[in-house]
């Protein structure tokens, strides 16, 4: 195992982190939070791939790289769609969660 | 060697610590406070990984635009707070939520483990071609000339979430000013760091578009730049959000879509492909295409911070 490695494994645990909070939080907020931290991780694996790719001079394999970079753009715009969602449900229904508003059964829709 | 594997293992502790944190703290707003250090964090850990491209989009989008987007939001769902708090699931299922993450991250774990070696790369490709464009950052010739369709699609990407949010707007509102107004004393401290750090940081901003061809940079990092020295001025009260309606803003919106599918299309009869450049004349185009977009970029990233109209478009 070398330095790399821990890039990568650290890359897994920050999946598995994120996975645990976006189950367990009840706030919407906190799952958008904890998608973002599951994404970072998918990036950082790219970033240890494409760190092994070093080559010719290069930090590393600019291919991945550039595609982390439009990756973490896009993961940027659907936070903002996702947040400005969840604040126009708060607005129109009052709703903390996304428990369906029928509170007597569990939520399965 | 010693020394580099401490720098990376400590760093990397941190990042996880403040991740764990993160997730598992009470209040919702200190878990926003922490994701913005994690995006910090997460930004050194790509220097590291000899990725500076990534870590300016790290530091800039994950750990800045993203963070003011959660605070605006954590604010307003304040109310909200104790009541979604009360739905936290129970011991069983937060112990079998636990086992799940866990298995999925060992499993990855091992992946990472197992990879082949020596490793694939696509390096040695972009080498051999890099010369045909011109520029010296080979991450700015993958991203506008050897994989141009992944960034025109992304920029398209980035106009239809702005859409959407814009969807949102209550029908009255429509036309009108995203966000609240921000009244802030006219010589307070925050009007004047508006006023310090705006001009500083659109030079930066500029520079960081202009290295983008031969050194770290480019229009994402530049756009996020400049959106996040306007949004500055909006919330120190010094400039306004223009309404949604404006033609300008919109045509402001698109510019860099536009262009890229101009000189998209002008690549089929001139260089024989759907966003080809003709010989020699690469380089010209992509900073053109570049330029355009930033612009777009900014606009777009600021306005999907502030997010739907909320109120009318009169002064």
């Amino acid at each position: 195992m070398n330095t790399l490695s821990l890039f990568g494994l650290c890359g897994s645990a920050l999946i598995g982190i994120g996975l645990y909070g976006l189950i367990v939080n009840p706030q919407p907020l906190r799952k958008i939070l904890a998608f973002n931290m599951i994404g970072s991780g998918v990036f950082l694996l790219f970033g240890m791939v494409a760190r092994r790719g070093a080559a010719l001079g290069m930090g590393g394999d600019p291919v991945p790289q550039a595609l982390v970079i439009t990756g973490i753009v896009v993961a940027f715009s659907a936070t903002a769609l996702a947040v400005a969602l969840l604040l126009r449900l708060h607005e129109a229904t009052g709703a903390a969660t996304l428990r369906a508003p029928d509170a007597d059964g569990p939520p399965d829709a | 060697m010693s020394v580099a594997l401490l720098v990376d293992g400590g760093l990397l502790a941190m990042v996880v610590l403040v991740a764990v944190w993160t997730i598992l703290v009470r209040d919702s707003f200190s878990a926003v406070i922490g994701y913005a250090c994690y995006g910090l964090l997460l930004a050194f850990a790509w220097v590291r990984l000899a990725a500076i491209d990534a870590a300016l989009t790290e530091a800039a989008i994950g750990g800045g635009l993203t963070s003011v987007l959660l605070i605006r939001a954590v604010v307003r769902l304040r109310g909200t707070e104790a009541a979604a708090y009360a739905e936290t699931p129970g011991p069983l299922q937060r112990i079998l939520a636990a086992a799940l993450s866990v298995a999925v991250a060992v499993a990855l774990g091992v992946v990472v483990l197992g990879l082949p070696d020596p490793a694939p790369s696509l390096a040695p490709r972009v080498a051999e071609h890099i010369a045909s464009t011109g520029l010296g950052n080979a991450v700015t010739a993958v991203l506008l000339s050897f994989r141009a369709i992944d960034t025109l699609l992304e920029a398209v990407v980035l106009v239809y979430a702005l859409v959407a949010v814009w969807a949102l707007t209550p029908d009255r509102l429509w036309g009108g000013r995203p966000g609240p107004k921000y009244e802030v004393a006219p010589n307070g401290m925050l009007a004047y760091l508006a006023r310090l750090l705006a001009p500083l940081g659109i030079v930066v901003a500029i520079y960081v578009f202009w290295v983008g061809a031969d050194l770290p940079g480019g229009k994402f990092q530049a756009g996020t730049l400049l959106a996040a020295m306007w949004l500055l001025t909006i919330m120190a009260g010094l400039t306004d959000v223009p309404p949604i309606s404006r033609r300008w803003l919109r045509i402001a919106l698109v510019a860099g879509t536009v262009v890229f599918l101009a000189i998209g299309f002008a690549g089929v009869p001139l260089a024989g492909a759907f966003l080809a450049y003709p010989e020699g004349f690469a380089k010209p185009l992509i900073l053109i295409i570049e330029a355009a977009s930033m612009v777009s970029i900014a606009f777009t990233l600021g306005l999907l911070v502030v997010g739907p109209p909320e109120r009318n478009g009169s002064p």
